[in-house]
């Protein structure tokens, strides 16, 4: 029912954010997908992320694929533009999107099928050009809306509800990106909001690619026992290396940490993130080592949440194409078109 | 008897791929252009770096014939991998040049031709001692030995040498010198061809470009600022070409920063990716491609046509299927592009003549992306893609605004305009749309390939469906009265016989027409320019009871686009079909519509040899 609106009204003590938004303003349609869904858990992480970072709707661009996860973003951020592209493709249209105009922030939504299988190249490509994106993968290991395959990032005999047995490797998105040189990777779970909040926040201030692969546990298709991407598997495998709290600008540090507890790092745009460490060696800014660690606690069955690489001062694709200030899609035909003397100066060069 | 003509014949370079000679070969064709006489020349190519054979024809024509001619009458024989097909080639009366270093049997040549040889390499190793001085040099002592034998001025040749080394002025005396040894020797020991050029003022202010490169410029007076692009014989030289010009033209003098955003992306489907991302942002976009690249983008091409965003491709065509002729040229994308992806979609496409077209439909191209949101394609194809044409000077009138089309503005929503992305608010199919970001709450939308009604909403009801579909439907037919009209040469009678053709067939069929009206047979010919076909298109059928339709590929894709989208009978349009991958020639269409003017009841024709 994405065409039905949701209804406009609010509970009257709902508090507006700094610019003036309430939670509710962050909102869209609503949700067509199963009862129980982690991506609807997602798509509120979203909302709540929006809102605590003082984000105007209208600023932010949402785009996806085709899949389960790709129609998250109708129900999520009503006021903001959204593209629901094609399937595996929605990284080159975030990134042409991003070239056109720079001062937008931009949330691509994928799943595992869509971003690991038909647009896994789409996908690295857009990693390794550092576009200053949000790259959230709504990872739940199968295809829901055509019923229970087998996706790309099942594990290795992992068992599908039929009970069939994956004999394929997984892939695992997080190294990918790491190895990619994603300038922010991080993975999360669908049904830990308080870690999955300030990830989200953290990457959507980041400047570059910001990469979060959220496990997302198929209620239809994937939540049984034999299954690596249920609620229970997650829950008893999770590693969380560090807990992150998000400082925007100067907003006064309440929290009070004990010493040697923390990292803090400040991003270019000034946020500071502080990061309780959970893995008491665990250094988020050393990509081979966050390399090394992530196979090591895969090899013995766990699965790694948290920030798990930050380089604060990353470059993005615009840095990289050295492209002007001004949004291109705001230049006019005098900044465009040189004119004709220009050109009877390139005539009299061609003969 | 030797051929003897002065300004109009037909030189071929025979040479290997790699050997340095496309610069010599260049060398020539400028000589005889600053010498005021109009030049076509065309590269034959293979694809491959090093070690093929490859070919450089030069159509010398005083009257300014740019076609193809067809025949040969000077051959530059330098490869001995093609020597025989090379020889066999040369007009009866014609002349054939070669190195004489190394003596060739009495047999390897033909008793009609009049053979020069002139000992090229041992010139060259007995002037120079590194081998690739030996190599580079060969090919200027050649190009003097054949500004002696055609009479062309040495003045210019030294003037360009000088023009072409302005950056290295080391090399200028030591090319000069090499000249020199070729003309010294030709002087001594040959006789003028009965082929001479004579200095004219034919040329006038025209200019000598390729159509890929004229193109690129085109784009950025268009207005272009995102282009995305895959490497793809033979469109490549289109972005490099783009990337140039932006350099040269689109820096910011204060800031030095780029008023432009060039992606190599990973394939062509990333590369159209981007193209519709951007131009759903506001921003104008293209790519560049040939056969292949069309075929991978389909997806992306439905989409764009769908949802209704602008973008623009440059298709390069090149022979195909698959990977086909990649250095051939053919006119073969125009069904695929006309009818890109699955479901039911039409799309505009632009069909230029020569560079002076490319340019200008380059620029037009983003007008109409934007006027009519939805893809426009500019149909190029190899033949004026990466050939250097003699073309018009380009033209800019500096008052033109660039056109964005129906783009709903913060303050229109503000003021309370009804926005419906999707809503056909003048009755010409053509909706608004809004730039994502530009107001707080209103005129935010969800853009989609899947079916929703006017107000972007889903919907898979049938009625929202196909009330959707027949607005694209009107949009097409408001499309007719935007893109450029076709262009009608009447013959010089009146006439019951009629010539349809387009893109770069163009040249040879003005002569083929001057042709056939000296023998006595007449026929009006329209150049088709744009699809959708605008009216005039079917009222020249209607007007002639037999049509040629001409067109470099083997399906006559045109000819099906005409039936079917105007219903014209197949009988009323006669198939003429070259594609064997070289440029179509005058001598092909005079002939093929001689023999189908003499017996005009087959509807069907042959290719010649």
């Amino acid at each position: 029912m994405t065409y039905i609106a949701k209804p406009k009204f609010a509970h009257p003590s709902l508090q507006p954010n700094a610019v003036g938004y309430t939670r509710r303003d962050y909102e869209g349609r609503v949700s067509t997908l199963c009862a129980g869904c982690g991506h609807d858990s997602i798509s509120a992480a979203i909302v709540q992320a929006c809102f605590e970072l003082d984000l105007e709707p209208h600023r932010l661009a949402k785009l996806s694929g085709i899949g389960c996860s790709s129609k998250t973003p109708d129900y999520f951020l009503g006021a903001s533009h959204g593209f629901n592209t094609v399937h595996g493709r929605m990284p080159s249209v975030l990134t042409g999107a991003n070239l056109a105009n720079r001062s937008l922030v931009y949330l691509g939504v994928s799943g595992d099928g869509d971003s690991a299988s038909i647009g896994l190249g789409q996908f690295a490509h857009s990693i390794r050009r550092g576009v200053n994106m949000t790259y959230i993968v709504e990872n739940n290991g199968v295809y829901g809306l055509t019923k229970g395959q087998f996706s790309a990032t099942s594990d290795k005999g992992s068992k599908s509800k039929k009970g069939v047995v994956n004999h394929d490797s997984a892939i695992d998105m997080v190294s990918l990106a790491l190895q990619l040189g994603a300038t922010f990777v991080a993975r999360s779970f669908s049904g830990d909001k308080t870690q999955l909040v300030p990830l989200i926040k953290a990457a959507l201030r980041h400047k570059g690619a910001a990469f979060i692969d959220t496990i997302s546990p198929c209620i239809a298709f994937n939540n049984h026992a034999g299954s690596t991407k249920s609620f229970d598997w997650v829950r008893e495998h999770n590693e969380a290396v560090n807990r992150l709290d998000v400082m925007i600008g100067r907003s006064p540090i309440t929290a009070e940490y004990s010493e040697g507890s923390t990292i803090q790092v400040e991003q270019h745009d000034g946020t500071v993130l502080t990061l309780r460490k959970l893995a008491a060696d665990y250094d988020p800014t050393d990509r081979v080592r966050a390399m090394g660690f992530l196979q090591e606690r895969a090899a013995a069955g766990e699965v790694v949440t948290g920030l798990l690489y930050v380089d604060p001062e990353a470059e993005d694709l615009h840095d990289a194409l050295g492209t002007t200030s001004t949004p291109l899609n705001e230049l006019n035909t005098a900044d465009l078109t040189p004119g004709s003397a220009a050109l009877s100066d390139i005539n009299a060069s061609l003969r | 008897m030797p051929i003897t003509a002065t300004n109009d014949f037909v030189v071929k370079f025979a040479n290997v791929n790699g050997s340095g000679s496309a610069s010599a070969n260049g060398l020539f064709v400028k000589s005889i252009l600053r010498s005021g006489v109009p030049v076509a020349a065309r590269n034959i190519f293979p694809s491959n770096i090093q070690g093929l054979p490859t070919w450089y024809e030069v159509r010398v024509s005083g009257e300014g014939w740019m076609g193809r001619r067809g025949g040969v009458d000077l051959m530059v024989a330098m490869n001995p991998q093609t020597w025989d097909k090379d020889v066999a080639e040369i007009e009866p009366g014609g002349y054939l040049f070669y190195d004489s270093t190394r003596p060739m049997p009495p047999e390897r040549f033909r008793n009609d031709i009049t053979v020069i040889g002139a000992p090229l390499q041992r010139l060259c190793n007995m002037a120079y001692s590194d081998p690739r001085q030996r190599q580079l040099f060969k090919n200027i002592i050649y190009i003097g030995v054949l500004t002696y034998l055609l009479g062309i001025d040495n003045a210019v040749i030294e003037t360009l040498l000088a023009e072409q080394f302005a950056n290295k002025p080391k090399l200028i005396p030591a090319n000069i010198e090499a000249f020199h040894i070729g003309i010294d020797y030709a002087r001594e020991n040959l006789k003028p061809l009965g082929l001479q050029v004579k200095t004219a003022n034919g040329v006038g202010n025209r200019i000598f470009i390729e159509g890929n490169n004229a193109a690129a410029l085109g784009a950025v007076y268009g207005g272009a600022t995102v282009c995305a692009w895959y490497p793809i014989t033979p469109s490549t030289s289109l972005a490099e070409g783009f990337t140039d010009w932006c350099g040269k033209l689109r820096m910011d003098k204060d800031t030095g920063e780029a008023k432009f955003a060039i992606v190599q992306a990973e394939d062509e489907i990333a590369s159209i990716g981007m193209v519709v991302g951007a131009g759903w942002n506001g921003a104008r976009a293209f790519t560049c491609t040939s056969g292949p690249g069309i075929s991978l983008m389909q997806e992306f091409i439905g989409l764009s046509y769908f949802a209704e965003i602008p973008a623009v491709i440059f298709d390069v065509q090149r022979g195909g299927p698959s990977t086909g002729m990649p250095t051939r040229t053919q006119q073969s994308d125009i069904l695929s592009a006309a009818y890109a992806s699955h479901g039911d979609t039409k799309h505009v496409l632009l069909m230029p003549r020569d560079p002076g077209e490319c340019f200008e439909f380059g620029a037009l191209a983003f007008d109409l992306a934007d006027r009519l949101q939805t893809t426009i394609f500019v149909m190029l194809d190899l033949d004026m893609g990466m050939n250097e044409w003699l073309t018009e000077p380009f033209q800019w009138d500096d008052a033109k605004q660039l056109d964005r089309g129906k783009v709903m503005t913060a303050r229109m929503l503000e003021d309370g305009v009804n926005f419906g992305r999707y809503l056909d608010v003048d009755g010409d199919g053509v909706p608004y749309r809004t730039y994502p970001g530009i107001h707080p709450s209103k005129g935010a939308y969800f853009t989609r390939g899947t079916s929703r009604d006017r107000y972007a909403r889903y919907s898979e009801e049938g009625a929202v469906y196909v009330d959707n579909m027949e607005r694209l439907l009107k949009k097409f037919e408001t499309a007719k009265g935007l893109v450029p009209a076709p262009i009608e040469q009447k013959a010089s009678k009146p006439t019951r016989f009629g010539v349809i053709h387009y893109g770069s067939t163009g040249p040879a069929m003005d002569e083929a027409m001057a042709t056939l009206e000296a023998k006595g047979l007449y026929v009006d010919a329209l150049r088709v320019r744009a699809f959708p076909f605008p009216g005039e298109v079917f009222e020249f059928i209607d007007r002639h009871d037999l049509v040629f339709v001409i067109e470099q590929n083997r399906d006559a894709q045109l000819r099906t686009l005409l039936m079917a989208e105007g219903g014209v009978d197949p009988a009323r349009l006669v198939k003429i079909l070259h594609y064997e991958g070289a440029p179509i020639t005058a001598r092909f269409i005079t002939k093929e519509i001689s023999a189908q003017m003499g017996a005009p009841v087959s509807p069907s024709s042959e290719m010649a040899k």
